[in-house]
Parts: structure tokens; C-alpha cells; sequence
């Protein structure tokens, strides 16, 4: 990065912060916890947008789309869906009882026990997860760049600690939308750049067919082999209700559309995500399958996590692993090139043939980089083996000209603060109105003292989220861990909405005491048993509705109540 | 357990299934959520016919 870059990156971060905290410092309590009661659904929009997409997703994406193709779009074939749901039954629910957390309903429906424990659960499984949406994209980058962890991780977290203790849900939103836009110029510029920078003779739709006959543009998959890991059935059923999980129950999402003028822009804000999300992820992905085109064709390493790979590639296995693979991209280059003439001249038969040889010689390279891995591994048990979070971060700063690069890496940034900034916010909020409320409710009438609570915990979360990241020396299958950890509470928390929304019969306790069993469940089978993780979302939502109906009917009248119908 | 205080402002809103959602060409929400749906359904078959050109 050069001067120009640096000037990119700064000021548009710094920019953005200072803006954001600027316009919110004076803001009263109820616009700190549920945004300014004018926003509009385009600034909802933006904020549910930019909460749920980190900065690992745009580094990510586009890698999946190098490695595996675009078939991940799948996965979010529920989120449409899911969102009509919340719009239709929760968003209405929410904006009618006027609650600042998705908990306090559970506290109007039920009784303020299972209040408690869905704050808990939300709390536990946000508070757990805190330092990775620093740390993830501060490890890829300064890897990358070869600056210092720890200064990444600090300085990130001290600038979204600043503004959203400042202004809050509002700050989050205001400074949201900015950073939305510098997200979308970033990732255009990429492509358009990537674009503009794929191999002669191919061009734009002669790359696409290229990856396409190299399996990279698999997008949807009817198969109902339960072995394929990504195919319509899953993205609809499993994307459904992990979606309705997080858009529907999770704080750090609720907060960003329960606000605003009405529940029009809520609605219409939510419906905004709902028509672009999936086109938007495609857009990614075919970054990720043309950045496979262009590789073909451009000087790249073996394996793109270049400093681990100078940490434990040292020897004569290490060196002839190399030289095979700029071999095997030699001749991928040059079958790729003869499969395009094959296809130019119309010749069936010949362009058969060439696409086997090409497919032929990909697989190879393919496979030098899977021995790349393995002998990472056998040098190091402990070597992080998997590179294709590198792949688009090493394209920005190794193919793009200064200016874009400060401005893509201000783009991963941004997305960085911006969704830890709505977790912080979400937590912050939950832990005063949910938990210190509760303890001190005579203490609700003291604005002053309300909001000096709100930025306290919102400060603390943000401390706790950056001595996590600096401190819990995150190993690669830890980052796993945490989402694994986020699946054993996202069912049960579901679950716990679900039957408050529609089983009006089943009260307070029994829920209570059903999600009580039902997370004990999950945390049994989950330690006695060896499935997929995402199963755990729907035994523990089944588990806890299911749970519910039962000691509904077992509990005496009284007891099984304790709560009302919405 | 102590009960925690009622959020202040309530606000006043129609019913949310009555409401008009105020966009042109569309009288009712189901109307809105119906074309969402329908959008959905077609990026679902274009995605299908893109890959049976291109996989």
C-alpha cells in the first residue's frame, strides 16, 4: 500500500466514524437504543444489510467461489422466505407491544423468567462470538500486508467502540449506510477491474463458459443425495430456518429494523433484503469463479497463505511440489487455450476433447494444491491448511492499481465495523433493558442515568470483544467452534419464539422449563454424538416447541400458564 | 420477579395486515409479499436455467 491507499483507507474509515459520532452525540435515550423514529426503509434496508454481511463474508465469498464454485448461492434460498415471515408475524408483534429488545416480548407473552432466558441465550451466544468479527478479517489482512495484529485488532476496535458508545443504534445506522456504499464501490471496482483484466482471447463471456466447463458455475443442485452439501432442498429448508433464527430472534438484527418511521419502512426495508440478497451473494461468487479464470492464466502461489506457507515449507518436497504446480498450470493454460479454438470453430467433436483435456489438467493443479495442504500438514500437525480466505485479498494487492487498493481494503474494513458495531449495540441494549432494568426497574424513569448505563455495557462489550480477539489466540477450527457454538443456542432461542408466536395455549412455565430440557438435550447430543452442527438448530427448535406442547399438558392449569396471549 | 417498566410512546399504527403498504401497483401487504415471492421463484429458475447453460 502506498500513500494514496493509505489516504483511501483512513479517510474513509476515520471519515465515517467521526461523522457518525458527530451527528448522535446529543441523542436521547429512546433513538440510542431503537435508531431515530424518521429513519426510512432505505436506511433500514442498508443496516440489515450491512449487519449481516462481515468483513469474512466478502473475503470469504468470493474464495468459496474460487474453491467450490458457485453452489453456495443455495444457501441462501430461505433467507427470502424467512424474511416474508418477519415481516408478516414478528415485525408487527414487535412494533405493537413498542419493545426496544426482541426479549421483551418473551417477557409480555410469557412471564419474565423465559425473558431472562432468551436474553441469556442471545447474550451467551453473541458474547461467545464477539472477538471473531474483529479478528477474522485482522488475521487475513494483516497477514496479508504484513502489518501487526495487535494493531489491527485495537484500532478497529477502538474506532467502532467510539461511535456506537457515542450514538448507538442510531450511530450504527447512520455510519451503516456510508459504509454500505463504500462496500458496493469497492466490490464493483473489483470486478469491473477483474473484469477488465481476464485473459485475452477469452474476454468476459469466454471466461464464463471457461469456469462453467470447469465445474464452477454448479448453482443450483436438485439432488436429494442427503451427501451433497449444498443443493436446493438444504438452501430452502435449512436456509429457512436459520434465517428465521437470526432475522427473527437475534437482537443485533430486531434492532435494526424495530426503529423508524413506521411499520411500512420496516416492512419495506426487510423486503429490500429479501429481493437483492440472493442476487447479490451470485455477484460474489461469480467474482470468486472468474478469479479461478484469471488464475489460470496469472502467476499465483501454490498456496495463497503465503506466510504460513513460508513458515513450514522448507525442503525439497515443499520445492518439487512448486515446480509441479507451474507445470500444471502451463498446460491447463495452454488446454484452455485449444478447448476456446475448439469452441470458436464450431467443431463438436474436437471441443469435447478439448474440454476433457482441460478438465483433465485443472484436476491436476487441483490436486498439486490438495498436496500442498497435505504436506503443510505432515510438517506441521498444526498448520493452517486452508487458503482460499487469501485468494481475493491477495488479488486485491497483488493485481489491482493503488487507490483501489486502500479503497477495497477500507471496503473489508468497513464491513468489519459495521456488523460488529450492531452486535455491540445489541448487546449493550439487551444488558440494560433486559437484565439491569430488570434488577433496578425503579431506575427506568432516570433517562440520564438509562443512558449512561446503556453506554457503559456498550463499551464493556466492546472491551470484552477486543481482549477476546487479542487474547484467545484463535486457531483456524476455532472460528468453527464458535458458529458450532452458535447453532447449540440459536435452536432453542427459535424455538422459544415460535411457540410464543403460535402455540397461544402453551404458557410461561412450561416453555420455560421446555427450553431448559431442550438446551440440555442439545448440549448431551452434541457432546455423545457425531452429526452436522446445523442439525442442532432444528432438533433444539423441535426439541423445545415439542417440549413445550407436552408439559403444557402435563403442568397443572396455573402452573403450565404464567403468561398471556399476544 | 419484579416486572420491568412498559417502554415509553406508544405508537399509533393501523393494522398491520390493513395498513396499505403505500407502494405503486400494490393495494395490500400479501400483495407486496406475493411479488417477493414471485421474484424469488424467478431468480430460483434463472439460476436453474444458467447452470443448465453453463455447468
Amino acid at each position: 500500500m502506498n500513500t494514496a491507499d493509505w489516504i483511501v483507507l483512513v479517510a474513509s474509515l476515520v471519515g465515517i466514524a467521526a461523522y457518525g459520532s458527530w451527528r448522535t452525540r446529543h441523542v436521547r435515550l429512546n433513538t440510542y437504543l431503537r435508531g431515530e423514529s424518521s429513519t426510512g426503509w432505505g436506511t433500514i434496508g442498508l443496516s440489515v444489510m450491512a449487519t449481516q454481511a462481515s468483513a469474512i463474508t466478502y473475503l470469504s465469498i468470493p474464495g468459496q467461489g474460487f474453491e467450490s464454485g458457485i453452489g453456495f448461492v443455495q444457501n441462501y434460498f430461505g433467507l427470502p422466505l424467512a424474511l416474508i415471515i418477519v415481516c408478516a408475524v414478528f415485525l408487527p408483534m414487535y412494533r405493537r407491544l413498542n419493545v426496544y429488545t426482541a426479549y421483551q416480548f418473551l417477557g409480555e407473552r410469557f412471564d419474565e423468567k423465559t425473558r431472562l432466558l432468551g436474553a441469556g441465550l442471545f447474550m451467551l451466544q453473541r458474547g461467545l462470538a464477539a472477538g471473531v468479527t474483529i479478528y477474522a478479517p485482522a488475521i487475513i489482512v494483516s497477514t496479508v500486508l504484513g502489518w501487526r495484529l495487535d494493531f489491527v485488532i485495537v484500532a478497529t476496535g477502538l474506532l467502532v467502540i467510539v461511535y456506537t458508545v457515542t450514538g448507538g443504534s442510531e450511530a450504527v445506522a447512520l455510519t451503516q449506510r456510508w459504509q454500505m456504499a463504500v462496500i458496493a464501490g469497492g466490490m464493483v471496482t473489483a470486478l469491473i477491474l477483474l473484469i477488465l483484466r481476464l485473459p485475452d482471447g477469452l474476454g468476459f463471456t469466454g471466461s464464463v463458459a471457461a469456469a462453467g466447463a470447469l465445474g464452477k458455475l454448479h448453482a443450483v443442485d436438485f439432488s436429494l443425495d442427503p451427501s451433497r452439501r449444498y443443493t436446493v432442498w438444504t438452501g430452502v429448508f435449512g436456509g429457512l430456518f436459520l434465517s428465521l433464527a437470526y432475522f427473527g430472534t437475534d437482537q443485533s438484527q430486531v434492532q435494526r429494523y424495530i426503529g423508524g418511521a413506521s411499520l411500512r419502512e420496516g416492512r419495506l426495508g426487510l423486503m429490500f433484503n429479501a429481493m437483492l440478497k440472493i442476487p447479490m451473494q451470485f455477484v460474489i461468487l461469480m467474482l470468486g469463479a472468474l478469479l479461478f479464470v484469471f488464475y489460470q492464466f496469472a502467476p499465483h502461489p501454490v498456496f495463497f497463505n503465503r506466510a504460513e506457507w513460508r513458515r513450514h515449507a522448507d525442503g525439497i518436497r515443499f520445492r518439487t511440489i512448486e515446480a509441479e504446480h507451474a507445470e500444471a498450470l502451463a498446460q491447463t493454460q495452454s488446454a484452455i487455450r485449444a478447448w476456446a479454438q475448439a469452441r470458436a470453430s464450431d467443431d463438436a467433436a474436437g471441443e469435447d476433447s478439448a474440454r476433457a483435456a482441460m478438465v483433465a489438467a485443472s484436476d491436476r493443479a487441483q490436486g498439486i494444491r490438495a498436496d500442498a495442504r497435505a504436506a503443510l500438514l505432515l510438517a506441521d500437525p498444526r498448520a493452517k491448511t486452508k487458503d482460499s480466505d487469501y485468494v481475493f485479498i491477495t488479488f486485491i494487492v497483488t493485481q489491482l492499481p493503488h487507490g483501489a487498493v486502500g479503497l477495497l481494503v477500507a471496503a473489508l474494513f468497513a464491513a468489519a465495523l459495521s456488523s460488529k458495531a450492531s452486535e455491540l449495540a445489541a448487546l449493550g441494549t439487551t444488558t440494560t433493558i433486559d437484565f439491569w432494568r430488570h434488577f433496578r426497574p425503579l431506575a427506568a424513569a432516570d433517562e440520564a442515568r438509562n443512558m449512561r448505563v446503556a453506554r457503559r455495557f456498550t463499551a464493556v462489550w466492546g472491551i470484552v470483544a477486543v481482549a477476546f480477539a487479542l487474547f484467545a489466540g484463535f486457531a483456524e477450527n476455532l472460528i468453527e467452534a464458535i458458529n458450532i457454538l452458535g447453532s447449540i443456542f440459536y435452536g432453542v432461542l427459535l424455538g422459544l419464539f415460535l411457540v410464543a408466536f403460535f402455540l397461544r395455549r402453551v404458557g410461561g412455565s412450561a416453555v420455560f422449563f421446555a427450553a431448559i430440557a431442550a438446551q440440555t438435550l442439545v448440549i448431551v447430543m452434541y457432546f455423545s454424538l457425531n452429526i452436522g452442527y446445523l442439525w442442532y438448530n432444528l432438533i433444539g427448535c423441535a426439541a423445545c416447541v415439542v417440549l413445550s406442547l407436552a408439559l403444557q399438558a402435563i403442568l397443572p392449569r396455573r402452573a403450565g400458564a404464567g403468561g398471556r396471549a399476544p | 420477579m419484579t416486572s420491568a417498566p412498559r417502554p415509553e410512546a406508544p405508537r399509533p399504527e393501523g393494522h398491520p395486515e390493513t395498513e396499505s403498504p403505500d407502494v405503486p401497483g400494490f393495494g395490500t401487504w400479501r400483495a407486496v409479499y406475493l411479488f417477493v415471492f414471485g421474484w424469488f421463484v424467478l431468480v430460483v429458475l434463472l439460476l436453474t436455467l444458467f447452470t443448465a447453460m453453463y455447468a
